[in-house]
């Protein structure tokens, strides 16, 4: 993590580099009667990976659907406590939930273009938030962010093809360029490779540890590899509470809690 | 998972277990009757049982390992106490089965890193064994190495009150290793530190024989043929200490995740000492 030093005051240093991004403080989630988020209280850096792990329904992708809200759109969940964005509560009734979602973009575990073409898939978000005023602005977009998604080359010659074409880490890739083309600030990503072969998963790991010196990135993920390979910071999640959070190289290492100790290892009963 | 080590060996080691047909220890002994201090929790097994299995087997490789390095460090001392050329050579040729051993749980470790990815205490668990093993196969180098002066100054005498020293030296570096190796089978913290600290008392007797042998050299050149040979002799004792102790570090390492803090004491002083005429 860089430092920036800062010749006017010190504290704010921190600020500058490692700031935290996103802040939960007591979230509770409830599905109806179900209580699926236990008061748990996180804070994730800015420009780093955070990796959410624990077992199936445990919570870690209901915690990560709060993040952007994607937990409206189940009429019987309940959100309590506060979720903060660079300070800004996203739960605060004022906030349009268009424009935070164009600031937290998502992909998903199964790659999921639009049925049209690569250049579309990119310039859908763009385009509806008006991003661009002209033709050659979107180009400009689109190119930068195919880019930055490591795709470019590989598709440069082909933009007008389908994007359901692709092969699937390509696929993956391509949602990944679609998220980032909007410039947002946080990327959640829901097990992105869990569809992937070794090598496109690979490709995209690469790709987060690139994305990760611009966006602050959180991934669900049930590869304990993959979790101690691409993160700065691990959370275990179990049974709805958060267990333990802390650097990846700690948790994998010497964990404090028997559960996520018994978790990682393969001991879970 | 503490073990009795005695269990463990007794099986291919008989001559480690007093009594020919050692039971294995009732299996509730440790869970059940308070936990001594220092000692990691027992841990829940692992899902695959193959991996469990693994796990046991390299614990049971360094046992055999210990136990083994431990039987010919004892030997080496009696070979060159009681000038028995037969049991020195005996300890040269069982310094090859410690070397096999090495290899084997070498292998071993990186084959289950590879296929495994051990992690957290597992983690610990594996790299501890590498680690382990690495100091035995030393200790094994060091008993082969005291054998060998043992064959060589088999025929001279071997004045009283140096053998005397030599062996209460040799007897303490013994009792270090077998205790070091009890904390690993019980996965005890505090044993090995307390190991760790006593270190010193073997340097400090290595100091003494030190300056002994330097006296009894400059009484009579005639004996600094024998001398010398004792002197690698104590000075290989002593380093069988030091391993003990990366041994006592590396299962702190285990046990609780973290190096030990503060520094050893250390008080070998023979890099310093010098007798000069006058």
């Amino acid at each position: 993590m860089e430092m920036i030093v800062s010749p006017v005051s010190a504290p704010r240093t921190a600020t500058a580099a490692s700031a935290d991004k996103v802040v939960g403080s007591s979230v509770n989630v409830y599905y109806g009667e179900k209580h699926a988020i236990k008061d748990v209280s996180v804070e994730i850096p800015d420009r780093g990976v955070m990796a959410f792990i624990g077992p199936s329904g445990c919570g870690k992708s209901t915690f990560l659907r709060c993040i952007n809200r994607m937990n409206d759109t189940i009429p019987i969940c309940r959100v309590t406590g506060k979720i903060t964005i660079d300070g800004q509560d996203i739960y605060d009734p004022l906030l349009d939930v268009v424009q935070l979602r164009a600031r937290v973009g998502m992909v998903f575990q199964k790659p999921n273009p639009f049925p049209k073409s690569i250049y579309d898939n990119v310039a859908y978000g763009p385009r509806i938030h008006g991003l661009a005023s002209s033709k050659s602005e979107m180009d400009e977009i689109v190119e930068a962010s195919l880019k930055k998604a490591a795709l470019w080359n590989e598709v440069k010659d082909r933009l007008h093809d389908s994007g359901t074409g692709l092969s699937g880490g390509q696929q993956q890739r391509l949602c990944i360029a679609r998220a980032i083309a909007v410039g947002p600030e946080v990327i959640l990503m829901d097990e992105p490779c869990s569809a992937l072969d070794p090598i496109a998963t690979a490709k995209v790991e690469e790709l987060i540890d690139e994305l990760k010196k611009n966006f602050c990135i959180i991934i669900v993920t049930h590869s304990m590899q993959q979790a101690a390979r691409v993160s700065q910071r691990t959370a275990f999640f179990h049974l709805g509470v958060l267990v333990e959070e802390g650097a990846t190289n700690d948790i994998f290492t010497n964990p404090k809690d028997q559960r996520t100790q018994d978790y990682i290892t393969g001991r879970f009963g | 998972m503490p073990t009795d080590r005695k269990t463990l060996l007794a099986g291919f080691m008989p001559w480690l277990s007093p009594r020919p047909s050692a039971k294995p220890m009732p299996k509730t002994d440790v869970a059940v009757a308070e936990r001594p201090k220092g000692e990691s929790e027992p841990m829940n097994e692992h899902i695959v049982k193959s991996y469990e299995e693994e796990l046991a087997l390299l614990d049971r490789k360094i046992a055999q390992m210990g136990g083994l390095a431990e039987h010919i460090l004892g030997q080496s001392f009696d070979a060159l106490e009681r000038r028995d050329p037969q049991l020195a050579e005996q300890v040269v040729k069982a310094d090859k089965q410690i070397d096999q051993l090495e290899r084997d749980i070498e292998e071993q470790v990186i084959s289950m890193i590879a296929r495994r990815q051990p992690l957290a205490d597992d983690l610990r668990h594996v790299m501890a064994a590498l680690r382990i093993t690495g100091d035995l196969e030393r200790i094994g180098d060091l008993a082969k190495n005291i054998a060998k002066r043992a064959l060589t100054i088999a025929h001279e005498s071997h004045p009283k009150p140096l053998m005397t020293g030599m062996r209460h030296m040799g007897e303490l570096a013994l009792s270090q290793l077998k205790e070091v190796l009890d904390a690993y089978s019980a996965r005890n913290a505090d044993r090995a530190l307390a190991v760790w600290r006593s270190d010193e008392a073997i340097d400090s007797m290595y100091n003494s024989l030190f300056r002994e042998l330097l006296t009894y050299m400059m009484e009579d050149p005639r004996n600094i043929g024998l001398s010398t040979h004792l002197l690698f002799g104590a000075k290989n004792i002593e380093r069988v200490g030091d391993h003990t102790t990366n041994i006592a570090e590396t299962i702190h390492f285990l046990v609780t995740g973290a190096n030990i803090a503060d520094d050893r004491p250390k008080s070998d002083e023979t890099s310093s000492t010098l007798f000069s005429k006058g």
